[in-house]
């Protein structure tokens, strides 16, 4: 197995606890329901953003979806736009137009998401044809979940991306669920994986709750990319503790067992990778309290910001239609 | 003004312009110079669509142009058009300006998802921080039995969205200029090209040139009725036009180019003047583009109307194959004049 250094594992570290405490904050304020906006949370998922952002450089693309975020975060997009835009401020980083299924950060190559199911895929391919005609060094990354790889713009996209060697990278997150669906009620077979190789890509499957497998997998996915060697399909294996959509768990609603809930739970991405931190003596307690704290006083400081931010004026129904 | 001219045939180009030393070029030469210049012009510029690299080009639209600019411009793509429209919206994103061909604009439904739902909406769900510049080119077919999903003319249906802007050139002069528009709009624009109209020779300029989106053009001048033409129609109403000119009847042709934005300020203008309104749409009737311009009509302008609007458009029905019920199907210059007729009458 590849090493993975010290400042690497804190960093994966910081990047899933920033979208855990984030989402958690969302959570916790949700009832109030001053934050008008369906939230796609992705608490549990964490290690999948950290694991592939952590080889991203700021000019390489993100394509994201309705779960997306985590991805944002840790690709180093603004958290305090995206929690005015969260709250639908004009200090959004959309300016309060898209909410929290339309995030932005062009600054870091944050593109924009989408809640098409599918739609971030082709978008991606396009990011990364974009870099190719440009000669421009630069990986173009599209997350999706299972529910994606049922759409056709799936098969469309890995074709098109391999057939021009394109420097894209293609991230599944298979969670087992698109909406309440399982995925054994919608797949004939449940390697996602294995599609990538019907184009002769590169493609991959691990455990996405093990933050360093993530890491691994994706350090390969990303140096082909960049070596001009093609795309390459990741499917991680992981899964979304919440509904698909609010701040609450759903299992009381029968969309899926309790025991099959808490036996993830049991593998939390982030209280796994803890107690190898803490093993490998990388950092101890203390470290991991001080980069919580902090991480706990930008989402503080992103919240209040946000909360002081004025909503659009009504004039502004009418711009960014068109450029 | 020769570039607002409309030429029948080639033959009464030479006679007219082509006499005064104007180039003469026909609309699928004319979108195959605007190509040309504009990929030479602009590294952003990329073509991609079914067969804009074969032995056809496109009916001649990209003929040769991946041999002069590569195939990294200029390629052929998978048939995976939802697919391919994403691709070409992400490129649009990242910096591209990509200009998506599709040989028949039936084939755009295919397509949809990434239209409406993503090219559409983009720049305003970000705040206008990304933008699209994609061209989307199709053409409409018609004739030779080519039925259902060969003929279709489904502009209305993307004037219905937010954030697409639609234009519908029908003389060669405006398929280059409109293009080179389309391509520096910075917005997705939907680009309609007739079939039919492939061969008609109009008066072309060299020089590359835009013709702004929103400006309509008054393609014959007359006081008594205002025929608005889309696309094709133009020419079936020019036809009209001339044989009311026989009954004594001096109708007003105008073509809006672009359907949105659409040039309403021209449209009534004309109405102020003749009182009088035939819309001549080549797209079925019901909530169609001639609804549109007859409820401008009917909004903005009803005290200027002397007598209800009519409308000349494809029936509420699929395109048939059988040569007889095409006949029956389309419309022309004669269903024009009659229409004016009943206009005048009321």
């Amino acid at each position: 197995m590849l090493r993975v250094d010290k400042k690497t594992k804190i960093a994966l570290l910081r990047m899933m606890l920033r979208s855990r405490l984030f989402e958690e904050k969302i959570v916790s304020v949700y009832g109030k329901q001053d934050m008008k906006t369906p939230v796609h949370l992705y608490i549990g998922q964490e290690a999948v953003a950290a694991g592939v952002c952590a080889h991203l450089r700021r000019e390489d693309y993100i394509f994201s979806t309705h779960r997306n975020h985590g991805h944002y975060l840790s690709k180093g997009a603004d958290m305090s736009g995206m929690v005015a835009e969260l709250y639908g401020r004009r200090t959004g980083c959309a300016k309060g137009k898209g909410g929290s299924m339309h995030f932005v950060d062009v600054s870091c190559g944050c593109m924009g998401t989408t809640s098409i199911v599918g739609g971030s895929i082709p978008l991606a391919v396009g990011g990364a044809l974009a870099a190719k005609v440009r000669k421009e060094d630069r990986v173009s990354v599209a997350f999706f979940g299972d529910g994606a790889a049922d759409e056709g713009v799936f098969q469309e996209s890995l074709n098109f991306a391999a057939l021009h060697k394109l420097p894209a990278v293609f991230v599944c997150e298979n969670n087992y669920y698109a909406t309440n669906s399982h995925q054994d009620a919608r797949h004939a077979h449940g390697n996602i994986a294995k599609r990538g190789h019907a184009f002769g890509m590169h493609s991959e499957r691990c455990d996405g709750n093990n933050a360093e497998a993530v890491y691994i997998a994706s350090r390969k996915a990303v140096n082909r990319a960049r070596r001009g060697l093609g795309p390459s399909l990741l499917e991680f294996s992981t899964y979304r503790w919440k509904g698909h959509v609010g701040p609450d768990c759903d299992y009381m609603k029968g969309c899926r067992p309790k025991e099959e809930l808490e036996s993830w739970q049991k593998k939390c991405p982030i209280e796994a990778y803890k107690k190898i931190i803490l093993k490998e003596h990388i950092l101890d307690q203390s470290g991991i309290d001080a980069i919580c704290a902090e991480v706990s006083s930008e989402i503080e400081a992103a919240w209040s910001a946000a909360l002081a931010a004025p909503y659009p004026a009504a004039e502004e129904l009418y711009k960014d239609v068109y450029r | 003004m020769p570039w607002t001219k409309v030429l029948i045939d080639k033959a009464e180009f030479e006679n007219t312009l082509g006499k005064q030393g104007l180039r003469g070029l026909s609309y699928r030469a004319a979108l195959l110079e605007a190509h040309t210049q504009l990929l030479e012009s602009d590294p952003a510029v990329i073509v991609i669509g079914e067969g804009v690299d074969d032995p056809g080009g496109v009916f001649g639209s990209t003929l040769d142009l991946h041999k002069k600019f590569g195939r990294e411009r200029v390629y052929d793509m998978p048939i995976a058009e939802n697919g391919l429209t994403g691709v070409a919206v992400g490129a649009a994103a990242c910096g591209l300006k990509p200009v998506f061909v599709h040989m028949r604009t039936d084939f755009l439904p295919m397509c949809m998802d990434q239209l409406a739902n993503h090219a559409a909406k983009w720049h305003y769900m970000t705040g206008g921080k990304v933008n699209i510049p994609l061209v989307v080119r199709s053409l409409i077919g018609r004739g030779w039995g080519s039925a259902a999903q060969h003929s279709q003319a489904l502009y209305s249906l993307f004037t219905h969205i937010p954030g697409l802007k639609v234009v519908a050139p029908a003389t060669p002069y405006d398929a280059k200029g409109l293009l080179v528009s389309a391509v520096r709009d910075g917005n997705p624009v939907m680009f309609f090209e007739h079939r039919w109209l492939y061969d008609f020779t109009g008066y072309v300029p060299r020089e590359s040139y835009a013709v702004p989106f929103g400006q309509g053009a008054v393609r014959r001048a007359g006081k008594d009725v205002t025929i608005v033409a889309v696309s094709l129609m133009v020419y079936e109403a020019v036809k009209a036009a001339r044989l009311l000119e026989k009954d004594g009847i001096d109708a007003e042709v105008i073509d809006p180019r672009t359907l949105k934005p659409l040039d309403e300020k021209l449209i009534l203008e004309s109405l102020a003047k003749t009182g009088r309104l035939v819309v001549a749409d080549n797209a079925a009737s019901f909530n169609g583009f001639s609804a549109e311009v007859a409820a401008l009509a009917a909004e903005k302008g009803f005290g200027l109307l002397k007598a209800p609007v009519r409308r000349v458009c494809l029936p509420d029905v699929p395109v048939p194959a059988s040569p007889e019920l095409e006949k029956a199907y389309y419309p022309g210059a004669e269903d024009i004049a009659q229409a004016v007729r009943l206009a005048l009458k009321a």
